[in-house]
């Protein structure tokens, strides 16, 4: 199972915590020499897949392998690993010195000898004090640190104790260097320089590096691998460039750099449609099937309007601008959506541009089906919710807890009233939670039936409304295609978030 | 104008803020420094007696110090207080030390109601709980006639040992567990870690505890009195002895012996504690 040349193997690991579950089944095989980068928000489980490495945690089940041997349970002082801790754990009472000379000090290593009856046996020895500060002094050299072998920890700025801490732990020539957000408490000029170094030390020494931190800019710089970690699931692993250029997801490519997400419908082959327009793409996925498309901002081409716009033609206007340096960050809006763009080209605020994608340059995903999300939703005066020309009633109070709808159709809480009326809202409704009716006009939506898939124990059924909005259903019931239909969704079953602060919805008394 | 008046505002209001420390310095002055001052005064002077005249007069004289180091009784009193403090140092050590580091794990000592126990006996009067040790130990068998040493010594060590427990605590609980795992990282197996990092890391800690113990222990007179029933004379008993002898300038440059001993350790610790002004003891 494990590939070859690989260093260490993290098999079907899990860890669970006073019930929670941080780290799911997480499979990952490392390359000897590799830097590895487990990227993620705080709470995904990468510091605790690190200490489950470094052997200061055990996994609850799974295994880790070593060059092959499996050190699940081996006590971290046995395991050939060294870390560089979050906030360096240097030892105040001894100098930078005996900082890093610490683990040689403990060291043992293997020699070999004859005893009284001439047999040659293996027997262990500490290093002597000129080996350790041969090595000592080689480390601070690698960290340009020779000068302060004798300073006090606390007379070292934050930058130097990291360096100490680095050096501290390669000293021991570990088979794996460990670095736990080690750039954290650093400013960003001084982060990015040791980023460089890091990267640079990684070259020379030849160590197998797994890095864990929550900064993607530090993972695209250093790593080899990137491997992006949520709640405690690996996402996707693969080169800074793959996981830039071709996120599985929209949870990678949200966290991996600036980009555009959008909701979209696959209408062809090699066709999909998003911001109300089909595009050509190059990902080829079933027909009907809801993806999300991703688009980065440096990938949307902007042009000066023509002067006969095709009705074909996607128009955006300039909402904001700000200038990057060597570009412009615009927010065009395309109808309610926004297109985040990049371009050197300066235009006015409130100007028409006309919007094009090349098809290479939009990244389709597999979308996780688990819930109808409605993001171009609102509310009307009598606290419907509106899906393109379709209403449903719903429950407004929670938008606020506690809050209750008096007779003017107005939100209460305490004094201060709210009035819906248009609010932007993102409705989301069970795949479960809708009943579909044969034929039209009996419920809050019609549509017809445009898909049935068979799930196993289900048939998860696809219904498209003229506005060319879908509802897709778990039901045990069999539909045909084309089948006219009308669509029933409970208040309780459609929960709403706003968009924006309630705030700006508040009414003066 | 405004800066005037307001720079007198200020030297008013720092007039007022000095007032304030009046009382603890009248205190100071009456109760600290002019006794120090007459010990130091008994102690370089002597009384003697006009023997034409039979008039007693006191006069500038070395005579208590030659006194105090040529009498051999003082100097071995001196040998056995510095004894018995130093074996209950270290008893309460190694009794203090793991228990506190014990009691600062969170899991076994949840809502600190552990260490409460274990500070218990300081609100019990010092006298009547040394009373109620000494039948204890009669009890036992271990009384002050048969065993006077051993007798003094538990005692002493069960009234400091919560002195020592305390301040041990409080470092315990302070440990950097980080710092626990960066040793461990690093090679140390369970014994290493204990000696090279968490006893480091717990000298601020170590040095209040000792502190705490070693200097009551050496003028303490009420424990060895009580529980070796007279049999063993610490130098607290032996100022004291002084005293209700009326030998006052001897007793006083035994007491100032004392005075010194103490500024020692308090140096000494203080050295010991520099470097670690981040962590700080309980002091």
């Amino acid at each position: 199972m494990a590939k070859e040349n690989c260093i260490i193997s993290l098999q079907g690991v899990n860890k669970i915590f006073d019930g929670v579950t941080v780290v799911d089944d997480f499979n990952l095989d490392i390359t000897k020499g590799e830097f590895v980068t487990f990227l993620g928000p705080s709470g995904c489980g990468k510091t605790t897949t690190l200490r489950m490495i470094a052997g200061f945690e055990t996994p609850t089940s799974g295994k880790i392998l070593l060059n092959g041997e499996d050190i699940t349970r081996i006590p971290p002082h046995k395991r050939p690993i060294n870390t560089v801790f979050q906030r360096y754990a240097l030892f105040p009472y001894l100098d930078v010195y005996d900082n890093v000379a610490f683990g040689l000090k403990l060291k043992k290593i293997p020699y070999e000898t004859t005893n009284r009856k001439g047999e040659k046996v293996t027997k262990y020895r500490h290093l002597t004090r000129d080996e350790i500060c041969d090595q000592v002094m080689r480390a601070l050299k690698i960290i340009d640190l020779e000068d302060l072998k004798n300073r006090d920890i606390s007379t070292l700025s934050g930058g130097q104790q990291q360096r100490v801490a680095i050096a501290r732990a390669i000293v021991n020539k570990p088979a794996i260097l460990l670095l736990d957000e080690p750039l954290g408490a650093l400013d960003l000029k001084m982060r990015k320089e040791m980023q460089l170094e890091l990267k640079e030390m990684h070259k020379k020494l030849g160590i197998t590096f797994i890095y864990v931190t929550h900064d993607q800019e530090e993972a695209l710089t250093m790593s080899d691998t990137i491997v992006v970690m949520k709640s405690g699931e690996i996402q996707q692993v693969g080169t800074p460039t793959d996981i830039y250029n071709e996120p599985v997801n929209a949870y990678v490519a949200n966290f991996i750099g600036e980009s555009n997400i959008y909701n979209a419908t696959m209408v062809g082959k090699l066709k999909v449609k998003f911001l109300n327009k089909v595009f050509d793409c190059v990902d080829d996925f079933p027909l009907n099937e809801k993806v999300d498309v991703v688009v980065r901002p440096e990938d949307v081409e902007m042009t000066p309007i023509k002067k006969e716009p095709k009705a074909t033609d996607l128009v955006g206007k300039v909402a904001t601008k700000v200038f990057k340096g060597v570009h412009y960050e615009y927010i065009l809006m395309v109808g309610k959506s926004e297109v985040v763009a990049q371009s050197t080209k300066d235009y006015e605020l409130d100007s028409l541009v006309s919007i094009e994608i090349a098809p290479e340059n939009i990244q389709i995903m597999k979308k996780e089906l688990t819930k109808n999300v409605y993001p171009e939703a609102y509310l009307d005066n009598k606290n419907r919710l509106v899906i393109s020309d379709a209403t449903f009633d719903v429950d407004v109070t929670q938008l606020l807890k506690g809050s209750k709808v008096d007779d003017g159709d107005y939100l209460v809480l305490g004094d201060q009233k709210y009035d819906l009326d248009d609010a932007d809202v993102i409705a989301e409704i069970g795949l479960d939670k809708i009943e579909i009716l044969d034929g039209y006009d009996r419920g809050n939506a019609n549509g017809v039936i445009i898909s049935t898939i068979y799930k196993g124990d289900h048939y998860q059924v696809m219904i498209r409304t003229d506005e060319e909005e879908d509802f897709i259903v778990d039901t045990q019931d069999t539909w045909n295609e084309g089948d006219q239909v009308s669509v029933v969704v409970k208040p309780k079953d459609i929960s709403i978030v706003l968009k924006g602060d309630i705030k700006k919805y508040a009414v003066e008394n | 104008m405004q800066s005037k008046t307001s720079a007198k505002a200020k030297r008013f209001f720092a007039l007022q803020r000095k007032y304030l420390s009046i009382p603890y310095i009248v205190f100071l002055i009456l109760f600290i420094i002019v006794p120090i001052l007459i010990i130091v005064y008994y102690a370089f002077t002597y009384e003697y007696v006009d023997e034409a005249t039979n008039i007693t007069y006191i006069k500038v004289s070395g005579q208590a110090f030659l006194n105090f180091f040529t009498e051999w009784s003082k100097i071995n009193v001196l040998i056995v207080s510095l004894f018995i403090a130093l074996i209950t140092t270290v008893i309460c050590l190694l009794i203090g030390f793991p228990l506190a580091y014990f009691l600062a794990d969170k899991k076994v000592n949840k809502n600190a109601v552990l260490i409460t126990l274990f500070i218990a006996p300081m609100w019990i009067n010092f006298v009547l709980r040394t009373g109620a040790t000494r039948d204890l130990l009669t009890w036992m068998g271990i009384n002050g006639g048969t065993h006077p040493y051993l007798a003094t010594i538990i005692g002493m060590v069960q009234n400091y040992l919560p002195f020592v427990i305390l301040p041990l605590y409080t470092t315990m609980m302070k440990l950097d567990r980080s710092q626990v795992e960066a040793a461990k990282d690093l090679g140390a197996n369970g014994v290493q870690v204990f000696f090279k990092n968490i006893i480091p890391q717990a000298v601020p800690g170590i040095v209040s505890a000792c502190l705490m113990t070693f200097m009551p222990t050496m003028s303490s007179y009420v424990i060895s009195d009580t529980l070796s029933e007279g049999k063993i004379t610490l130098f607290g008993n032996y100022i004291e002895l002084e005293f209700t002898n009326k030998a006052w300038h001897d007793g006083s440059f035994m007491a100032l012996v004392m005075l010194i001993l103490i500024a020692v350790t308090m140096v000494i610790s203080q050295r010991f504690s520099k470097d670690e002004k981040k962590g700080g003891g309980s002091w």
